[in-house]
């Protein structure tokens, strides 16, 4: 909403300045989000008289002009011009000697030659439209002479409020003066409207079909109208300040009167219409052609204006094209009538445009004054185009019902935690202009016609809040009693799992949870992404499934920028549609690295990060938790490098390199690692419980075995875990090797034993015996040979 | 026969020029090795008459102890002078940058929501969460936004299909919460969002929190109070001023919008703040007794009031980040620097 400070003023003039009546109302929840000048600062500027023009003769773009600037010279003064529209006997502003404008000085000069003694102006010299061409042409009945400033009312600045979409009161100039009159408790004049005489019988027969729709519709028929006219200039000016272009009286009024009032109205050109108007709902295939010259195929759920043979308008939105008011105009039919917002509203979302009228139908727009704004719009039109008027039709149903609230001083007390007397409330409600009683501290109100937003009782308890100032509200700490929150052991935070990870050396990263298809179908072999309706952008459009991709992309991005070693981690939601078409959301924990190990550094040679480093990492995060990697196969990993993650016999995820044929696709130079977890399988975390410790010392003793190649180091621990004597403690493979010495397609494993008694010190025969039961199984199972 | 006392001075000072350990054991045999000085006077006691032996024998074993106590602590100190040499000869630089891993991060939207968690867990906020994919019940209907309301057209929604959207703001886990739970309870419930918008002060993905407190204490006051209270503990900024506004949002009433002076320019007018001094931070209220209707909380003995607010607009206005933009690329350059 955007309005003339002065316009405002006459109907409210508290004595604030400008600045503070635009923080009166931002305080009051009317956002001011711009208030500026309507011109800007400049001085000596007359409403001048071109007399004659000339060619200059040493400039085919100048001309030299005769100005008459009235009592400011005696004699016309010779001004030199460039501007293509000057011509003789037109009115615009003149720039005299000693005058300043933004940037400008006006002296004599001489212009090719030739003196000049001012300057014509644009309206962008001016600082009054920026995107102003050619001199600013005034009425020819603008004085001569006159003080520019004062002629064209400059001294006035522009409001813009940023209204929130309960303050449909408040879309139109009178009804922020009405608001302004409650904050500041400043009179507010009354708008004046008189009735126009009517002086021809005419009449249109007007049929509501849809009452519950349109239940108020007035109209009359105005004939003899001179379209020729222009539209007075303080409304010219007063459309201007609002952001809207003159487009010929009749409009310009409409225009005028909702900006004033916020009532929308139409005219109809009458000689296009047919027969009777009826308000009906659309049959679906109906077509209508509006003023924003876009064809609408309508549905059953759109108002309609009609005659007997077609549409002509879509109520309350925009007027057609074909009944439209043109310059031939010279009978019009005025329409004023109230639609019921919810008839309105999401219309304009469906259709792709708004406009001014729909933006307050619907929204609200106050039903008690339809008639009267009628009248008010039927006075400008014929003071401005003159015309014969016709009486007013008017069709009635139900209107919206203001049912009477009980405000209780008590509740209002104890919502906002202040103390606010009956009699404030008293005073809060009547500068509001609310019609009420009271009795015993409990005021029973009745919400105007035009506030659509006071329904409940804290409606009218914000209305109080407001009026009394939210910051007179003193901020006080709540009470509220005390108890402490669980914080769960046998359990870690997300948080406490990013910070394992950040301490070994990965960055967090946070991705969209949208994603390319293409992520989804190939990389994860997902075939029922979750698809969006309307995505941004159509590598937005499904939503992931899993982290890797983001993390891959997040990898390329970053190489490009010269960062060769990475290492990343992503905690976040994910989607799946289960198969009856329930949307699961799980979070999930991935992790990257790419390039050495270490940061490049002395005394450490640089080695590739591989699968070995990031399992460790993965170990770190199930500390003390049965962990198994099993070799398995995913769409997006190197079938020889990736493990299946089981934890306490379930699978919580992956670890793999990425598959060469990824690789190569996405342009990355070194192999890639990535793990992805189920944040459920890693949340769960062992309560302490300690044991006994040992008297004894423990006892080591290193075995080195040879097996085939394909044999597991898991299952050759799982196997000794099974049958090892209780004296051994603990079994840690600590070293590999192959080559020559241990035959081929044979590799060489060296585990570290510990053995402990809780109650003796070991004899030799015990742990001789414990490990050779341990290389039996071995040798029964894997063909295990001892290595001497 | 010699002075003892001259003995015992020269092998002090033989003693005491001599810096080779191997060197000093030849010097202590001349004194008292197999032929030395002191032991060839004791072997030459016999000679002397009987009455002068005790004396002289005495004397002579004084004189030994004497040197022996030299030699030890010659002895001492040279092994401690090669010890220091040694030592000297290991010096480090300590100066040379130490080795192995360096330390990673956590993205500084996390750190905003680590804070804005730890600081209403400091008066007994719980942490709650709720679906991402969420019903248009939970989203709108349910918080008093029903269908056609201007409102819907502000939130710019992402469908995935009839009646399924992406959650456009925290709050439909107030709704999840207080129809699992008996009042009084206050919570926040951190979480990502998502709009149909992307531009220079827009993503499509960003994150909220959203508070709730419902009690038969709480009032506008106390919103206030927790609120502002919020704010000067998060910038860590005493004497920052703030300001509430009435607003407008379906699921409270009375509504209010928070602002807060210039985190960057403490309320002079800057680019941060638009030259107004003022930054929007929040939009907040008491939640509107349709919504604890929706949910089967008898709103004249409980009050709730609530709260969403921006965490990437938080994180900007802390630690200077200019694009929001910058949160959701991902380069290691800019989330380094939250290291």
């Amino acid at each position: 909403m955007k309005f003339s400070e002065s316009w405002l003023r006459t109907f409210v003039n508290p004595d604030y300045t400008s600045d503070e009546l635009a923080h009166a109302l931002t305080m009051a929840g009317l956002e001011v989000e711009n208030l500026e000048p309507v011109a800007a600062s400049f001085e000596h500027v007359v409403v001048a008289e071109v007399l004659g023009v000339e060619n200059h003769p040493e400039a085919d773009r100048l001309k030299i002009c005769q100005v008459s600037v009235g009592e400011h010279a005696k004699e016309p003064l010779q001004i030199v011009c460039g501007a293509p529209n000057v011509k003789p006997g037109i009115k615009v502003p003149c720039a005299l000697i000693g005058g300043k404008l933004p940037g400008i000085e006006i002296k004599k000069v001489k212009l090719r030659g030739v003196l000049s003694f001012g300057m014509l102006c644009s309206a962008r010299e001016l600082g009054i439209n920026e995107n102003a061409d050619g001199l600013m042409v005034l009425p020819d009945d603008a004085p001569t002479g006159q003080n520019f400033r004062d002629y064209y009312a400059l001294n006035d600045k522009v409001f813009t409020l940023s209204l929130t979409p309960n303050r449909a009161d408040c879309l139109s100039v009178y009804g922020i003066a009405r608001e302004i009159s409650a904050i500041t408790d400043t009179l507010l004049a009354p708008l004046k409207i008189s009735h126009a005489s009517e002086e021809i019988p005419d009449k249109i027969e007007v049929h509501i079909k849809a009452p519950d729709a349109c239940p108020l519709y007035c109209g009359r028929i105005i004939r003899g109208i001179n379209l020729n006219v222009d539209p007075p200039l303080w409304m010219k000016q007063r459309l201007e300040r609002s952001g809207l272009r003159s487009i010929n009286a009749v409009v310009d009024t409409t225009n005028y009167v909702l900006l004033e009032t916020g009532q929308p109205m139409h005219a109809f050109d009458l000689a296009r219409l047919e027969g009777a108007i009826r308000v009906r709902y659309a049959e679906a295939g109906e077509k209508i052609t509006l003023l924003n010259d876009s064809e609408i195929v309508l549905t059953p759920d759109m108002l309609l204006i009609v005659d007997d043979y077609k549409p002509l308008a879509l109520a309350g939105i925009m007027g057609g094209l074909e009944s439209a008011v043109v310059s031939e105009t010279v009978d019009i039919f005025l329409e004023c009538a109230f639609f019921i917002p919810n008839c309105i509203s999401g219309k304009s979302f469906t259709l792709g445009f708004s406009s001014d009228s729909a933006h307050r139908f619907e929204r609200g727009v106050d039903f008690a004054a339809t008639r009267s704004v009628l009248e008010y719009a039927t006075e400008l039109i014929q003071s401005i185009c003159g015309g014969k008027v016709g009486p007013v039709i008017e069709t009635k149903y139900q209107l919206p019902e203001r049912r009477q609230v009980a405000v209780r001083s008590d509740r209002v007390r104890r919502v906002l935690g202040i103390s606010l007397t009956t009699d404030q409330i008293f005073e809060y409600f009547k500068r509001l202009q609310f019609v009420f009683s009271e009795n015993d501290g409990i005021f029973y109100v009745t919400p105007p016609s035009y506030r659509f937003d006071l329904v409940i009782e804290e409606d009218f308890i914000e209305e109080l809040a407001r009026i009394h100032g939210y910051d007179a509200i003193l901020a006080q700490q709540p009470r509220a009693e005390l108890s402490m929150l669980a914080v769960p052991e046998k359990k870690h935070t997300p948080a406490a799992i990013k910070q394992m990870l950040v301490m070994r050396d990965y960055q967090e990263v946070v991705n969209y949870a949208f994603v390319d298809e293409f992520w989804e179908r190939d990389l994860l072999q997902n075939s029922r992404p979750i698809v969006l309706k309307n995505p941004i952008a159509s590598h937005m459009s499904v939503m992931r499934s899993g982290l890797i991709g983001g993390l891959i992309a997040n990898l390329q991005f970053n190489l490009n920028r010269k960062q060769d070693r990475v290492r990343l981690f992503e905690m976040g939601g994910c989607f799946e549609c289960d198969s009856n078409g329930n949307y699961r959301q799980f979070d999930k924990l991935a992790g990257l690295g790419c390039g050495d190990v270490y940061p490049e550094q002395w005394g450490e040679s640089a080695r590739t990060i591989d699968f070995f480093d990031l399992k460790a990492d993965i170990e770190v995060l199930f500390h003390a938790r049965e962990l198994n990697f099993q070799p398995g196969s995913h769409p997006a990993f190197h079938p020889g490098k990736s493990a299946r993650i089981i934890v306490e016999q379930n699978f919580a995820g992956w670890l793999g390199e990425l598959h060469p044929h990824w690789q190569k696709k996405f342009d990355l130079p070194r192999s890639v690692v990535l793990f992805e977890l189920s944040l459920d399988c890693l949340l769960p975390k062992s309560l302490a419980h300690a044991k006994e410790m040992s008297k004894y010392p423990p006892v080591r003793r290193d075995i080195a075995i040879t097996v085939d190649n394909q044999v597991a180091v898991q299952s050759l621990l799982d196997v000794m875990q099974e049958n090892k004597p209780e004296i051994v403690t603990e079994i840690v493979l600590f070293d590999m090797y192959r080559g020559k010495s241990v035959g081929e397609k044979r590799k060489s494993l060296a585990f570290r034993i510990l053995l402990q008694d809780i109650e003796k010190t070991l004899t030799d025969e015990e742990i001789d015996n414990a490990i050779s039961s341990l290389l039996h199984v071995l040798e029964l199972k894997f063909c295990a040979t001892l290595r001497v | 026969m010699r002075d003892l006392n001259d003995i015992v001075k020269e092998a002090e000072h033989l003693f005491d020029t001599t810096d080779d350990p191997n060197e000093l054991e030849h010097v202590k045999a001349r004194y008292l090795g197999k032929n030395g000085e002191l032991t060839e006077l004791l072997k030459g006691l016999s000679k002397l008459p009987l009455d002068q032996r005790p004396d002289m024998g005495s004397r002579i074993n004084q004189t030994k102890s004497q040197i022996e106590t030299l030699l030890k602590s010659r002895r001492l100190y040279l092994q401690e002078q090669i010890l220091r040499e040694k030592l000297k000869e290991e010096a480090l630089d300590v100066t040379m940058p130490g080795r192995g891993y360096t330390k990673g991060g956590l993205h500084p939207v996390t750190q905003t929501l680590m804070r804005i968690e730890a600081l209403f867990h400091s008066i007994g906020y719980e942490v709650a969460s709720g679906p991402e994919i969420e019903t248009d019940f939970y989203n709108f209907t349910a918080l008093n936004i029903p269908e056609n309301h201007p409102a819907r057209a502000m939130h710019d929604t992402f469908y995935v299909d009839n009646g399924n959207l992406l959650r456009t703001h925290t709050s439909p886990v107030q709704i999840h919460f207080m129809l699992e739970n008996n009042p009084p309870f206050k919570l926040i419930a951190p979480g990502r969002v998502y709009r149909c918008d992307s531009d220079v002060t827009h993503t499509p993905m960003f994150h909220q929190v959203e508070g709730l407190w419902v009690d038969e204490q709480a009032n506008f006051a106390a919103l206030k109070g927790v609120l502002v209270n919020f704010m000067k503990q998060f910038f860590e900024q005493d004497n920052l001023r703030v300001r509430f506004r009435p607003s407008f949002f379906p699921f409270t009433e009375p509504s209010a919008e928070m602002d807060i002076s210039c985190v960057k320019c403490d309320g002079k007018g800057c680019r941060i703040c638009g030259q107004t001094g003022w930054l929007e931070v929040l939009g907040c209220g008491m939640v509107h007794p349709n919504v604890l209707r929706h949910v089967n909380i008898d709103s004249e003995r409980y009050i709730g009031f609530a709260f969403g607010l921006g965490v990437e607009r938080l994180a900007m206005l802390r630690y200077g980040v200019s694009d929001l933009r910058s949160f959701f690329e991902n380069d290691l350059r800019f989330l380094k620097q939250f290291n």
